[in-house]
């Protein structure tokens, strides 16, 4: 997985939905130590303060957690994980409920959609 | 204090106007963007920062001092044009900057060199444009400098090479130093800037934190350059 930015959005804010994303999906682990901000900074060619201010922001999040000596890590806490995953769900299908909703579609109608596409996949 | 400090600094050249009223205050441990059409002042501000030119009226601080022996100990500079002789070697030049400036790591330097797959061995005569402007960045990196200031450090480099420039960049600046980039290749750095200074016609237009240009603008620095600067 790679980070994409955006043109018109703070580019800390997308580091954070990203990170977040990849958190969820296992590019890293519960418990795995993350690159410091230098490695961060070089290897995506973003500015060491803006990734910075990212990881500040999932540490106050619970989700990283600074060891003084060693860097920072993952939490290894499965349930920080688990609920973070069920938001990142929660506010997806509340963009896409929103956005079929000018569609007009009944509910059944809905489902089945879903199903259909979702057999194809 | 801040790193360097500008006060209602301006700088003619005759009757040309250079340099109107510039206020404008470097801080510790940031990455600047110093922005600007050709012709917009910005290498005038640079040289007169490294006390190469001297303002016709207001003020120019470097941590607190007029520039002078003690501030080019405090900034490493990578000029536009270069004042390499081209029939050293790079190892030479190498020892020569261990001689002139005492913060020079050259062991970095050598490794950096290894990284971009440059040959010390060789005379500078016989590189590339681009791989001549490499060499002078490694060599001004290796610095451990206070204040790094780059005036177009990837001008001559293909966009391919540009990423190895970045990452030079990145790699080598001390924690807490400062970095002032003058460019108006604006997509390819914008994403490692803190804050963003415009420079038109002598007069500072902008100077904002790159994170609040892409908030309240919704654009990119270099797409804002463009509609300032339109012709």
């Amino acid at each position: 997985m790679k980070f994409i930015f955006d043109d018109n959005k703070p580019i800390y804010k997308q580091l954070v939905e990203q990170l977040k994303i990849m958190i969820v999906n296992n590019v890293y682990k519960k418990g795995e130590k993350l690159p410091s901000v230098r490695d961060f900074a070089i290897s995506i060619k973003v500015n060491p303060n803006t990734i910075q201010r990212a990881l500040i922001e999932l540490e106050d999040d619970g989700l990283i957690i600074t060891q003084r000596t060693s860097g920072k890590f993952v939490t290894d806490d499965e349930k920080i994980i688990k609920s973070l995953r069920n938001s990142l769900a929660h506010e997806t299908i509340e963009k896409f409920l929103f956005d079929i909703a000018k569609l007009d579609i009944s509910n059944e109608e809905l489902i089945e959609l879903i199903r259909r596409e979702g057999k194809g996949k | 204090m801040s790193l360097v400090e500008l006060k209602e600094l301006s700088k003619s050249y005759g009757s040309k106007k250079a340099l109107k009223n510039v206020d404008l205050n470097i801080e510790k441990g940031k990455i600047y963007g110093l922005l600007g059409p050709n012709g917009s002042g910005k290498t005038t501000i640079i040289k007169i920062i490294n006390g190469l030119l001297q303002p016709t009226n207001g003020s120019i601080l470097i941590k607190g001092k007029a520039p002078g022996i003690d501030s080019k100990k405090v900034i490493s500079y990578l000029p536009e044009r270069t004042y390499l002789n081209m029939n050293f070697k790079v190892t030479e030049i190498i020892e020569l900057f261990s001689d002139f400036y005492e913060d020079f790591d050259s062991k970095k330097a050598l490794k950096q060199l290894k990284k971009l797959n440059i040959n010390p061995n060789d005379k500078l005569k016989t590189m590339s444009k681009g791989t001549k402007e490499k060499v002078q960045l490694v060599l001004v990196m290796s610095r451990k400098a206070e204040l790094y200031i780059l005036d177009e450090p990837i001008g001559g480099v293909d966009p391919a090479s540009r990423d190895y420039i970045l990452e030079t960049i990145l790699n080598n600046f001390n924690e807490g130093s400062s970095i002032i980039i003058c460019t108006h290749l604006i997509s390819d750095i914008e994403k490692i800037l803190d804050d963003v200074i415009f420079i038109n016609k002598g007069e500072i237009v902008l100077n904002s934190p790159a994170e609040d240009i892409r908030k309240t603008k919704k654009t990119t620095i270099d797409k804002l350059f463009r509609e300032e600067f339109k012709c």
